[in-house]
């Protein structure tokens, strides 16, 4: 398996009349298709931009970003983008705000249209297309938010702290749950958080980034041993507690 | 339409049955609550009335001065057997509903223009800031003169008072759309206008309906004050009229139709926002 992101020397500097500021230099980073890595790193590090970057939202000021070899330009169909918060829009339906991205590049048809409603059977929300946001649960809400993503059929998904507005029960469950739906639907993630644990529970690899100006600090393999790898079994394998503990060292947390 | 009807209606009964004694004895406060206020009131509109007609008739007061409810109904009676009553309530509701329609629909084209080019938007600030403080009324005479004493000079006069608050109310609303819903919508590649329809118009739609209210208002304020200048129908032109010769009732009597008239509006345009912004965060 190739490469699917390559980013090859990455500087972004921001210029606001405050001046400058030099928000990534120096990364390097390969990510193989069908692999999760997480990235984690104090806030204000450049997280958001790095994935701003790899989306083609942002132009970085030195290097490259490739996707399967070629150089990003623009935004592509190739790469979703989960932020945040879900973002559903209260005034259209479930299923209107799941075939936003297919209507905003002119793919909606007959064909993507099925495929949607098949996305929406499979992850248990095809009997409340018709409902409006605010009346599905937190968990629903993210889940509705990800089929969105997943219409445009991308091969790459970025998660930026995409799990941090829900309460900690929630995010367990939904970490669980959307782990399955990207594992299910083969798609390669990259996902940021402020959450070691759940950086480690979710990723193969876990990126490291020093504070502003961000650069990479380490890169960790995460081997654990479990029987099936999920989220929830990842953070009772022994080794767990090992990456944990490395991870909050580097990053040096003071209070 | 009926069955849905029934439907609502027999949910409701189920619901009732479910409830406890406590909760019905709660529901039951609340609707008697309600009904002492509504009641008050009418109260106090009927009371003051009566006060009115009876201070009058006591000769507490000068009717000749102040009218009296009775001579009010008088006046209007006479006025509609002269057929002339529908005919200014009409030139003045009409005149209104043009007036704000047109510096609504103007004002969201202005701030959509503006919004799609920061450039113009900056450049013109100053001028729609001092534009939004001066008091529009200042410009009824030159209105006039340029395009003549008549309904059109009105309608300009009422659009010119909401058009610039519109402008500033609308613009403002699109600026503070959630920035991360245009950012969901550029990671799909959206371009400008369709972060303008498929983001930035819906999520201020509220907004503008709410602009719609407020130049209901305005639009009352810049006809009256055009059809005094006038001087030739509406209800402006009776009140000016009555003044001037001393009638008091014509005055009294066309400021109580008005004040009608300007709510009933009101609750118009009430009734179509229910109609048009969906509640969803009910349920
Ligand atoms: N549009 C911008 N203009 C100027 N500075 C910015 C901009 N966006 C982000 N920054 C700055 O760049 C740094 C990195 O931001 P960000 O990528 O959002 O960090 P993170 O997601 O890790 O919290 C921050 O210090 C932030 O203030
Ligand atoms: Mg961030």
């Amino acid at each position: 398996m190739g490469n699917i992101v390559e980013l090859k020397n990455i500087g972004m500097i921001y210029h606001s009349l405050n001046g400058e500021i030099i928000a990534l230099e120096n990364i390097n980073l390969s990510v193989e298709e069908g692999e999760f890595v997480s990235i984690v790193g104090p806030s204000g590090c450049g997280k958001s931009t790095l994935l701003s970057l790899i989306s083609g939202l942002l132009k970085p000021t030195f290097g490259e970003v490739l996707i399967n070899g070629k150089e990003v330009n623009g935004t592509s169909n190739e790469v979703g983008y989960m932020l945040q918060k879900d973002h559903l829009f209260d005034w259209r339906t479930i299923y209107e705000n799941v075939i936003l991205g297919l209507e905003i590049t002119g793919t909606l048809n007959a064909g993507t249209k099925e495929k949607v409603l098949k996305l929406l059977d499979t992850y248990g929300l095809y009997e409340f297309k018709d409902k409006y946001p605010s009346q599905l649960s937190g968990g629903m809400r993210q889940r509705a938010a990800l089929i969105r993503t997943l219409a445009t059929d991308p091969k790459i998904l970025l998660l930026d702290e995409a799990f941090s507005a829900l309460d900690y029960q929630t995010r367990l469950a939904v970490n669980e749950d959307i782990y399955s739906i990207i594992k299910k639907e083969n798609k390669t993630a990259i996902l940021v958080t402020h959450d070691i644990a759940e950086s480690i529970s979710m990723a193969d690899r876990v990126v490291v980034l020093t504070k502003r100006p961000g650069t990479i600090k380490n890169i960790h393999e995460i081997k654990l041993t479990c029987k099936k790898r999920t989220p929830l079994c990842s953070r009772e394998a022994p080794e767990f507690r090992h990456y944990f503990n490395q991870i909050w060292k580097e990053l040096d947390v003071h209070v | 339409m009926f069955k849905i009807n029934r439907k609502k209606v027999n949910d409701k009964q189920t619901a009732l049955q479910e409830i406890s004694p406590e909760h019905r004895e709660f529901l039951r406060k609340v609707k008697l609550r309600k009904t002492i206020i509504l009641s008050t009131q009418l109260l106090i509109l009927i009371l003051f009335f009566v006060v009115w007609e009876v201070a009058g008739d006591l000769k507490l007061i000068d009717a000749f001065i102040t009218s009296q409810p009775s001579r009010m109904v008088k006046t209007l009676i006479n006025l509609y057997n002269e057929g002339s009553l529908f005919y200014h309530i009409g030139i003045t509701c009409l005149e209104t509903v043009i007036g704000f329609t047109i510096g609504t629909v103007f004002g969201i084209v202005i701030a959509i223009i503006l919004w799609w080019s920061s450039f113009l938007a900056k450049v013109i600030e100053p001028y729609l800031v001092v534009l939004n403080s001066l008091p529009k009324i200042a410009l009824g005479p030159v209105f006039i003169v340029w395009i003549g004493a008549g309904p059109a000079s009105i309608i300009v006069m009422a659009l010119t008072v909401s058009l610039v608050v519109t402008i500033l109310e609308v613009l403002n609303g699109f600026l503070s759309v959630d920035q991360e819903k245009i950012k969901l919508v550029k990671t799909f590649g959206a371009n400008r206008l369709q972060i303008l329809t498929k983001v930035v118009l819906p999520a201020s739609f509220p907004t503008m309906i709410s602009s719609l209210k407020i130049n209901v208002g305005l639009s009352w304020v810049g006809v009256i004050v055009g059809e005094f200048l006038v001087s030739k129908g509406g209800l402006g032109y009776l009140i000016v009229y009555g003044g001037q010769v001393f009638q008091l009732d014509l005055v009294m009597a066309s400021v109580l139709v008005l004040a009608i008239a300007a709510a009933l509006m009101y609750q118009g345009v009430v009734y179509l926002e229910k109609l048009l912004v969906r509640d969803n965060s009910q349920k």
